[in-house]
């Protein structure tokens, strides 16, 4: 647990319905409809979190602070959402979810194979995630 | 005497108040403070206090009502999307307070809400600035001053609008002065 600065990584469609979930080791077992529900909630939340804002211009969360975790949120512009649970203090995480949006674009968006808004199952995209998830968890070891 | 309920954690709550507590250290630094919601348990808005929102998207019942709701929600998803506890019972089964993993603040590109609640059920949110620091302490104190001048009124009735407790706005504004 405490090599894991990632739990899970979650993506969105524009949506709302889950297309790719990865598990980094959290505790106890979530499964696929738990997973898929949290993911339509986040999206209605993030949602109604736009309507709530004081001032004008607002993009949704992207940083939800809890005891035992962090939530980062990225939201693309074309409405793809990535969120990763991680721990509390984890740092860069926001560049990870832009790392992660780029291997989006290349290897699902380039793929003639994926069908827009339906799961992820593209093989590259696994390993080369899988490979970043890696570099950067190596990195945070290092801190 | 009116019996206020969860006095009895209530005063574990805040066993040291005294009136008109000292703000606590380095809320000077700029914080800015735009708007105040406080509920009770039953999700009955207590307080709505603003002193900066240019932006009104809804009217103000619906507003507090999404904004209850919205609480109500995000407690339930980070309750069972937190990572660390193995045992997290179904989504959307409402939890008791301190039950759960909870949050204590998000943030937008154009504000941040922070949150506590304490173990009586009562809700405070204070929305600021996108880049304001830890608020915690200041909702704490925000929270003693309810107790303070809000909960120890006699003449206050449990669980309706806070609108004839003069103390405490004028404690409540003083404060919340030092953090814009």
């Amino acid at each position: 647990m405490a090599s894991a600065a990632i739990y899970s990584l979650f993506i969105i469609n524009k949506s709302g319905g889950l297309i790719y979930y990865k598990d980094y080791g959290s505790a106890g077992r979530t499964d696929t409809n738990d997973s898929l529900r949290l993911a339509s909630l986040w999206h209605s939340m993030h949602a109604i979190s736009q309507q709530l804002s004081p001032t004008h211009g607002c993009e949704g969360i992207d940083l939800l602070q809890a005891h035992n975790f962090d939530l980062h949120c990225f939201q693309s512009l074309t409405g793809t959402k990535f969120f990763a649970v991680c721990e509390t203090g984890a740092q860069n995480i926001e560049t990870l979810l832009k790392v992660i949006y780029e291997l989006y674009t290349d290897f699902v968006l380039k793929n003639p194979f994926y069908e827009m808004e339906m799961p992820i199952r593209c093989e590259l995209f696994d390993l080369n995630l899988a490979q970043v998830i890696q570099k950067d968890r190596v990195t945070l070891l290092g801190r | 005497m009116f019996s206020f309920g969860g006095g009895s954690s209530l005063t574990s709550v805040v066993p040291d108040a005294t009136p008109a507590p000292a703000a606590p250290p380095g809320t000077g630094t700029g914080a800015n403070a735009q708007v105040l919601y406080v509920f009770n348990r039953g999700g009955v808005c207590l307080l709505y206090r603003e002193w900066h929102r240019p932006l009104r998207t809804l009217d103000p019942t619906q507003d507090q009502k999404l904004m209850f709701g919205l609480l109500f929600s995000l407690r339930s998803f980070t309750a069972k999307i937190d990572p660390t506890t193995a045992e997290k019972g179904n989504l959307g089964v409402p939890l008791l307070p301190g039950q759960g993993c909870s949050f204590y603040s998000f943030k937008t590109n154009t504000y941040k809400l922070n949150f506590l609640e304490s173990p009586s059920g009562i809700k405070l949110i204070l929305i600021t600035h996108p880049r304001t620091g830890d608020q915690r302490d200041t909702l704490k104190h925000i929270y003693n001053l309810y107790v303070e001048y809000v909960v120890k009124n006699p003449l206050y009735a449990p669980g309706t609008p806070i609108n004839r407790c003069e103390l405490f706005n004028k404690h409540l504004d003083q404060y919340v002065k030092t953090l814009i």
